[in-house]
This record gives structure tokens, C-alpha cells and sequence, in this order.
């Protein structure tokens, strides 16, 4: 079982995008359950959300507290103390960001894991750009995709266009499909050097 | 059909596939997204049925009598304080015997106000003559919403499903899906018992005094008994329409040899068959007691589930404050005189508290090892109860006790665990 | 030739039957047929003012129904005589379900007719002033703002009665009540205080909102048959006076129900999507205290000395409705030229002078 955390603020679409990891995961014919962490709705916020996939029927209920990979959809909320706690040691993570981690103050936690699972991606800009609103939601599950290959970029896709429609859904499945180019450049750098 | 879809979404699936005629409902977190639902799908004529939006829960259940009692088929839905707000009219239902079906989306009762999962709610209502199912996962939840409507008006009883708040309304899960045909092959139209109907016209609602009292409540205890044998009836029809196993009355798991059996309702029972599967490889016999419907009471089912443990760990997941577990009891209550083992109660979850495998590890290992109180809280913050004590004990003029509590803890949000 | 108009009136309920009037303009109570919803057996007291509005309104109303109708009715004085178990009273679909929830329930039943294609069955939710002004409040306003389709009547008789005479919110100032006892400086209920129900009903804008008493049984018959032209939220505001709880005599009910309306303290009006379109005028205005005398609900006022004050400040209320609702005879005329026909329709009167 792969357990996933999401970190983001109220209204990014953090819940909106472990949702649609939960609907990639499904059209590859896998479990998969997506749920918020649960809190007072309010725009700007800290919110979670967690997601699960595995092959067997997914039974518990309780939230991710050791996750398997974080996905940090607002780079702000990284001085928050316990938001990296629980991450496995062959855990993945990526963070919204166009700086890298040295920048984000982040060099003593990342060289704890393994270099090649710990990646940025400027998922907002790739948004505002593919989007034109700075959502990066879908952005983050191309990354994802690319970083963990725990779903494939094409279920992602799936995923977006089943959700949405029209541009919001092209400009959706572009900016995923930037972001996992991205990364995957960057793994390959990476595991390359 | 198989979706991912988020468990409120497929109850609303359920529940208009079950062609009900009235819905009415106010809105209250965690139910929300159930009755949105709903009322996309009546406003956009895919469901033919009523869709009243009312002024109280109050007036929700009233709604719903009144449609029921004229021989409709009646759903609503709440939770938490709309169910406690619509008490009167709750008792008032099981009374006249109207078989409305209600989703209870679990959550705690304030004060303090609290908008997260637990089982005070559905506890504040178990004397109220409703049958009672608790859904162990949101494919059940959905399933025993069809399953409901056929229980209530066989009965003429009306039956709560009480599915967790937010752990199963708001996950997103993948469901199998019913078929309309499906559902219509299973659930019969409504034909009432007693209809308010202007061509042979009755009185409902009359005022019985000491003469006539006990026995309407006698037939409604014997409704009750009838019920444990047509909800094990219903389960099995279920299971040959639909293909799978969905409520009954208890559902044990790993119980044939266990020593120590672990007693519990709703959602919390997928995190402990976790643990349990750990426990187990690691040499500890142990199983699960699930209890699908809790009122009826199982009695019967209950104690032949747990005939051959030597410890029981009965998970709470509400209180009675200043008498303690409340299923606890009924377990005690259930069990053979000849027979009683060791029952730890584990008061766990409240207010949305998350119930973690870890910690319920840890308290399963206590309890096989006999360590256990006979009544305990998982994972109780004593410093933070300590301190709070200390400071009422040191002034009269403490403080609301809820505040102080915060203020110790520095929490402006909820935390996970 | 000169021709005066002589105006023939009777005062007093007219006797059913009443060989005067055209069979169309007869009480449903003159005909063998009539469905005598709340029939004989009940258990209400002597004079009961209830017993008598709620029979000649619902009879109405399954007349003008053809016997469709289905009443929803709250706990209080109407459902507790009416139903002592094992015996009802009702002859219709009738249900009973709280004290506070009538209007609901109804709204619900309009629910299932509708949702089963039978909206030629119609629905009346019914209850006191407690069931209806205080605790009813909520489902009342509901049932008005969302214009479910049920006729609500309330049988006011200014407090809850069933349970021994205790104040409501349409309880009238200095009443004597058990829980506003004729004691103190300000003996009885107090001034400035209770809702006007059919002023808040008129508010939320419904179809059609009316007020009536037991000493015009004509005129309630005709706004309840009025009150099923229209589909919406109605609202049928009755007094109806309690020999107990009054004070009064069983014999005066009638009589007490009339000078409530003479003395202007009872204005009787009728209003349509929230604009009153028609008032019962005072034919003959009398002082309120020819009305406070006969109940004991006021002997306060009266003995062991004379309130004038106090009898000012009521009869100031009594003269703020006859102004507000244009119920001056007279008045009538100028503003209205067709008062002569409204009130010969709604009374039954009629100009015996022409043709």
C-alpha cells in the first residue's frame, strides 16, 4: 500500500487532487481512497488530505501519519513543524516550488532520504501558464506520476478529463503533462550525476 | 457497476435508486454532500420524488411523517445536534410506526461544539424504538440504505443508518454500484400498514392512556425481536441479488479460535482488522466482533460470537457519562450468565479523534497481557486533564473548561491525532 | 317614486337552514349531507368555542373539497377531546402527530399527495394559539415561505387551555392567566407584548391570510370555502372564546366572540399576497369594557376598583385597529362603495330592498 499526504491551504484544491490520484489509481483497476483532513471550510488555511492505493480493498480509516510520499502544494507552509513528520525512509516528496530545497531552508531534512525521491517542481507557474489560475493541483500528480510511477501520466489524464471539461480540462492535463516532464528530467539528472 | 466515488455521493446513489417519493432535510455537517446530492438530481428531473428544503431538522422529521403517514416513501438525513433537535419527533415516528428511513452521519453532540466523528448521536437515540444499522465501510453504508427502506416498511418501523461522519462521508472510495433494476427487483413499492386516505378515512395519532399504553409498547419490543430475524433475512436476500455481504447482525472476523476478541461499530472495525492481522502474525489469537445492528440488540448472535474468548475489549465510541460504556453494557448484558469473561471497555475516537493502528496495537498488547482498567480512554492526554483539574482545584473562578484546555494545548485548529 | 334602502340584519348566528337565504348561500350545517367532520361524542367542554369553529370550518372545507381533504392537527384542546382512546370524533383522514410540528406535518402530506399525482386531495394543517403563535412558530413560517399548498387554521382562544390556562404569545394584555396571575401592580399578562399572527402571515406575502370568529359562523364558512379558491400557504386566524379559561359563560360564547369584533379589538379582515382586500365594518361600535365584563379573565380590571387607566390602554388598542383596518361603518362607505356587497357575501346578508 502506498499511503500519500497532501499539504496545501484552503481553496488550492488539496482535496480536489487526492480525489482525482484516487480516480488514476481506480482506472488502472486498483483501491484507492481519498479523503480530507477534516476542518472548519475556510479560503487560506492549512488544509490535508490523504490518499491511499493498494491492490487489496483498503480497510482502514485513520490518517496518513507515516506516508509513503508528501506532496506540499504551497511551499509557505514548510516552516510548519510536523508537516514532513512520519515521511517513510524510502519516501518520496515534492514540493511546489521554483527554488530548490537549499533555498527552502529544507538541505538537513532532504539529506535524510535519497536524493533521486525528493524533488521540486514550479507546478503554480506551470498552472498560470497551461491554466491561466494558479491551481497546481494537477500539475503536482503529473510530477507525481513521474516521480513515484505509482500511476501512470496517462490515468492522471484520465482523471482530469473525466472531472473536468473543456479548457479547465486541456489546460488541466497540460500542465500535468509539463510537470512530468519536468521531473522526470530531474530524476534523470539526478540519478545521471 | 464499479465507481470511486465519495461515500455520501453513492448513498444519495443508493437512496434514489430506492425511488423515494418525500425527501426533506436540513443541512448539517457531515450530511451535506448527501443531500446536495439529492437535490441536483430531483431539480434536474433524474429523480422523480419531492424535494422539500425545510427550516429544521425539526421540521425534517416532521416532513417526513406527515409524507409517510399519507403513504409515501420518506428519507431524510442528519446528525449530531439535528438529530438531538428532532428528538421529539423521532420518538414521534417509532411511535405512529412510520417506516422512514434517516441517514445519521455520525458525529459528536456539543458542548463544546464539535463537527467530527463519533457515536454520541446515534447513542442519544437508541431507546427511541428506530432500528439501528451501522455501516462498517461506505460500500456497506450504500448497501444498507436499500436494505433500509425494505426492513422499515416490512416493519412499519423506522430505521436510522448510521454511517461514520467525514472517515466515510467524505472518503472517496471504490464502490460497487448498484443497477436500478437491481434495486427495484429487491425493494417492492411502499404498501402501507395504515395510510391517511380520504376515501376510508382514520384517525392517526390518538391519545392512549394507562389502559392501552403498555401493550403499544409491548408490540413495539416484539417489532423489535421480529426484526433481528428479518434483517438476517434481508442480509441473505441481498446477498443473492447483489452478490455480496452487506449488514446482518454481527459480523465476526478471526473470532473461531481467538482468545481475545475485540468488540466494536462502524468504521473503526477496518482499522482494528489491521492491527488484528499484525497481532495475529505476530502469534496473538485474536479476532474482531463487528456489530452490524445495534438495536435490535444481537443478543443471541452476539453471545455465540463470543462464546470462547477469555478477554473482550469492547471499543467506544460515545460515553454515558457517569455510568461508562454504553455497548459495553449491552455486550455484558448479552452474554451467558455461565459464561463472562474479562471486559476491558476502551473508550476511543471522541470527537473525531483519530483511532490509530498504532495505538490500538498498543492497547491490544495491554490487553492481551491482562493490563487493561476495566475502563479506559485511548490515548488520553493526562497531563493536559491534570493540569486543568490542578486549576480548579487552585481557584473557583477557573474558567470555561473547554478554553482552558485549548489555550493549554496552543491548538487554534484540529490536529490528526 | 322615492325609494329608501332599509338594511335587514340579524344579529345572532343565523339557525342553519335559514329559509331567508338562496340554498347556495345556506351553512353547510343546513344540509343532511354535510360531512359532520368532528361529529358528536367529543369530549369538550360546555360553550366550547373550538369545537363549534372547527366543526363549521372543516365541514366546509370537505364540502368544497367534495370530501378530498386530509387534517393535520396539533396536541391541544382539539385533539384531546376529540380523541379520548379508543374513540375518535373525526370523521375524515385526520392526523396527529406534536404540539409544534402541525405545519410540517401538513407540508409533508401535501408532499406525498403531490408526489403520487393527487393533488385533488387537499390538505388543512389545524391547532391552538400556543401550537400555532409560539411553538408552531418555526414550522408555521416554514410552511408559509416555501407556499406549500395547505390551508392553516388556528383556533385562538388566547392561551394554552389544554393544560390549564397558561399564557401564550397571543394571550391579550392584563389577561388573567395561570402563568400572568391577576396579582401585583400590574395584574395579568403584560402590556406590549404577543404576536400578530395573521399580520406575520401576511408578511411571508402568502395567497391568502383571513380572520373570523365563532360569532359569524356565515362569514368563517365562507373564508374557509375562500381560503380553497387559492393554492399556496392560507391562513385562517379564528377566535374562538373558552368558557373556562375566560371566565365566561357557556351560553355567552357567541355573544363574547361578537363584541370582540364590535369593540374593534378582534379586527376582521381578509388579505391576499400580503394587502388586505376586505374588513368585516363595526356596525355598532361598543366600549370594550361591555366586552372585558363578561369574561373573569378581567374581573381584575373592574373589581375591587376600576382600572381606568388600564381600560384606557385597551380601549386605545381597540381604536388603533378600527383606524388601521378602515372598520368604521361609515368609513366603509367612502373608501369602499362595494362594502355593501363584501359584506353581504360575507355575512349572507341580503339588501332585501332590491329586486
Amino acid at each position: 500500500m502506498l499511503s500519500v499526504r497532501f499539504h496545501g491551504r484552503g481553496g488550492q484544491g488539496v482535496v480536489t487532487a487526492a480525489e482525482l490520484l484516487a480516480a488514476a489509481a481506480f482506472s488502472e483497476g486498483r483501491h484507492a481512497q481519498a479523503f480530507p483532513s477534516f476542518g472548519s471550510e475556510r479560503m487560506g488555511a492549512p488544509v490535508m488530505s490523504f490518499c491511499r492505493i493498494d491492490d487489496r480493498p483498503i480497510r482502514t480509516h485513520e490518517p496518513v501519519t507515516e506516508p509513503d510520499a508528501l506532496i506540499v502544494q504551497d511551499p509557505t507552509l514548510l516552516h510548519q513543524a510536523d508537516l514532513l513528520a512520519g515521511l517513510t525512509s524510502g519516501g518520496y516528496m515534492l514540493v511546489n516550488s521554483t527554488h530548490g530545497f537549499g533555498e527552502l531552508g529544507l538541505t538537513e531534512f532532504v539529506s535524510e532520504f535519497r536524493p533521486e525521491r525528493l524533488l521540486v517542481v514550479p507546478a503554480s507557474s506551470l498552472a498560470m501558464t497551461h491554466l491561466g489560475r494558479p491551481l497546481p493541483g494537477a500539475a503536482m500528480l503529473g510530477g507525481f506520476a513521474a516521480l513515484t510511477g505509482a500511476v501512470g501520466l496517462d490515468s492522471v489524464l484520465t482523471a482530469l478529463t473525466e472531472r473536468f471539461s473543456g479548457r479547465v480540462a486541456d489546460g488541466n492535463a497540460a500542465a500535468a503533462r509539463a510537470a512530468f516532464a519536468y521531473v522526470l528530467d530531474e530524476r534523470k539528472a539526478l540519478t545521471d550525476a | 457497476m464499479l465507481r470511486q466515488l465519495e461515500g455520501s455521493r453513492a448513498v444519495a446513489e443508493a437512496v434514489a435508486m430506492s425511488r423515494p417519493e418525500v425527501i426533506c432535510a436540513y443541512p448539517i455537517t457531515p450530511q451535506t454532500h448527501i443531500v446536495e446530492a439529492l437535490s441536483a438530481k430531483v431539480k434536474a428531473g433524474e429523480l422523480n420524488a419531492e424535494f422539500l428544503n425545510v427550516e429544521s431538522e425539526f421540521a425534517a422529521m416532521s416532513v417526513a411523517i406527515g409524507a409517510s403517514a399519507a403513504g409515501a416513501r420518506a428519507y431524510t438525513a442528519t446528525a449530531s445536534q439535528g438529530l438531538l433537535f428532532m428528538c421529539e419527533a423521532v420518538y414521534n415516528a417509532s411511535g405512529l410506526g412510520l417506516p422512514i428511513v434517516m441517514t445519521v452521519a455520525n458525529r459528536a453532540i456539543g458542548a463544546p461544539i464539535n463537527i467530527w466523528n463519533d457515536h454520541s448521536d446515534s447513542m442519544s437515540q437508541r431507546d427511541s424504538g428506530w432500528i439501528q444499522l451501522f455501516a462498517e465501510t461506505n460500500q456497506e453504508a450504500l448497501d444498507l440504505h436499500i436494505q433500509a427502506f425494505k426492513i422499515a416498511e416490512e416493519l412499519s418501523t423506522p430505521v436510522m443508518v448510521c454511517m461514520d461522519g467525514f472517515l466515510l462521508t467524505h472518503a472517496s472510495e471504490r464502490m460497487d454500484i448498484p443497477e436500478q433494476r437491481q434495486v427495484d427487483a429487491f425493494l417492492p413499492p411502499y404498501a402501507p400498514r395504515q395510510v391517511l386516505d380520504p376515501a376510508d378515512p382514520i384517525s392517526i395519532g390518538a391519545m392512549v392512556g394507562p389502559e392501552a399504553f403498555t401493550e403499544v409498547r409491548y408490540l413495539s419490543q416484539a417489532r423489535m425481536l421480529q426484526a433481528l430475524d428479518l434483517i438476517a433475512a434481508v442480509m441473505a436476500g441481498f446477498r443473492s441479488w447483489f452478490g455480496r455481504d452487506s449488514g446482518g447482525l454481527v459480523r465476526p472476523y478471526r473470532t473461531e479460535d481467538a482468545d481475545l476478541i475485540v468488540v466494536g461499530l462502524g468504521s473503526v472495525l477496518g482499522t482494528v482488522k489491521d492491527a488484528v492481522d499484525e497481532l495475529r502474525d505476530e502469534g496473538l489469537r485474536i479476532g474482531v466482533l463487528g456489530i452490524s445492528t445495534f438495536r435490535p440488540f444481537p443478543a443471541h448472535a452476539v453471545r455465540e460470537a463470543l462464546a470462547g474468548a477469555r478477554r473482550l475489549v469492547v471499543i467506544e465510541r460515545a460515553i454515558s457519562p457517569g455510568s461508562g460504556g454504553i455497548v459495553t453494557g449491552d455486550v455484558r448484558t448479552a452474554l451467558a450468565a455461565a459464561h463472562v469473561p474479562e471486559i476491558s471497555t476502551v473508550v476511543a475516537g471522541l470527537g473525531g479523534r483519530a483511532v490509530t493502528k498504532k495505538s490500538l496495537r498498543r492497547m491490544l498488547r495491554g490487553a492481551a497481557d491482562g493490563a487493561l482498567e476495566p475502563m479506559s480512554f485511548l490515548h488520553l492526554d493526562t497531563g493536559l486533564v491534570e493540569h486543568e483539574l490542578a486549576r480548579m482545584r487552585a481557584t473557583r473562578r477557573s474558567g470555561p473548561v473547554a478554553e482552558n484546555l485549548l489555550r493549554d494545548l496552543g491548538v487554534t485548529a484540529s490536529g490528526i491525532g | 317614486m322615492p325609494q329608501e334602502r332599509i338594511k335587514f340584519y340579524q344579529i345572532g348566528s343565523f339557525a342553519a337552514g335559514n329559509r331567508l337565504l338562496p340554498a347556495d348561500l345556506r351553512s353547510v350545517q343546513s344540509l343532511p349531507e354535510r360531512s359532520n367532520a368532528l361529529t358528536c361524542g367529543h369530549r369538550a367542554c360546555q360553550g366550547c368555542g373550538e369545537a363549534l369553529g372547527a366543526r363549521y370550518a372543516l365541514d366546509t372545507v370537505m364540502r368544497a373539497t367534495k370530501g378530498k381533504m386530509i387534517a393535520v392537527n396539533a396536541t391541544g384542546c382539539l385533539e384531546v377531546f376529540s380523541t379520548p382512546f379508543p374513540e375518535t370524533s373525526w370523521q375524515i383522514a385526520w392526523l396527529h402527530s406534536l404540539f409544534g410540528n402541525a405545519p410540517a406535518v401538513a407540508t409533508g402530506v401535501a408532499a406525498a399527495l403531490r408526489a403520487k399525482g393527487r393533488t385533488d386531495i387537499r390538505v388543512v394543517g389545524q391547532g391552538g394559539d400556543g401550537g400555532t403563535v409560539d411553538i408552531g412558530m418555526g414550522c408555521l413560517s416554514g410552511m408559509f415561505e416555501r407556499n406549500d399548498d395547505v390551508l392553516y387554521v388556528c383556533y385562538d382562544n388566547q392561551a394554552y387551555m389544554n393544560t390549564g390556562v397558561q399564557r401564550s404569545g397571543a394571550t391579550p394584555p392584563t389577561a388573567r392567566t395561570a402563568t400572568t396571575q391577576a396579582v401585583g401592580d400590574q395584574p395579568g399578562n403584560t402590556f406590549g407584548q404577543g404576536k400578530n399572527v395573521p399580520l406575520i402571515a401576511m408578511a411571508h406575502q402568502i395567497p391568502y391570510v383571513a380572520t373570523a370568529t365563532v360569532a359569524d359562523l356565515r362569514d368563517l364558512e365562507y373564508k374557509a370555502a375562500r381560503a380553497m379558491d387559492f393554492h399556496g400557504a392560507r391562513y385562517l386566524h379564528v377566535l374562538v372564546p373558552c368558557p373556562l379559561g375566560w371566565g365566561s359563560s357557556p351560553a355567552d360564547t357567541i355573544r363574547v366572540a361578537r363584541l370582540a369584533t364590535e369593540s374593534g379589538l378582534f379586527p376582521v379582515f381578509e388579505a391576499e399576497d400580503g394587502e388586505v382586500v376586505g374588513a368585516s365594518p363595526i356596525r355598532r361600535q361598543v366600549p370594550v369594557t361591555e366586552y372585558l365584563r363578561l369574561q373573569a379573565r378581567y374581573a381584575h380590571l373592574f373589581r375591587p376598583v376600576e382600572r381606568t387607566e388600564t381600560i384606557a390602554r385597551i380601549q386605545a388598542i381597540a381604536d388603533r385597529n378600527i383606524s388601521r383596518f378602515g372598520l368604521r361603518a361609515e368609513s366603509q362607505n367612502q373608501q369602499n362603495p362595494d362594502f355593501e356587497r363584501t359584506l353581504a357575501s360575507a355575512s349572507g346578508v341580503r339588501d332585501l330592498t332590491e329586486g
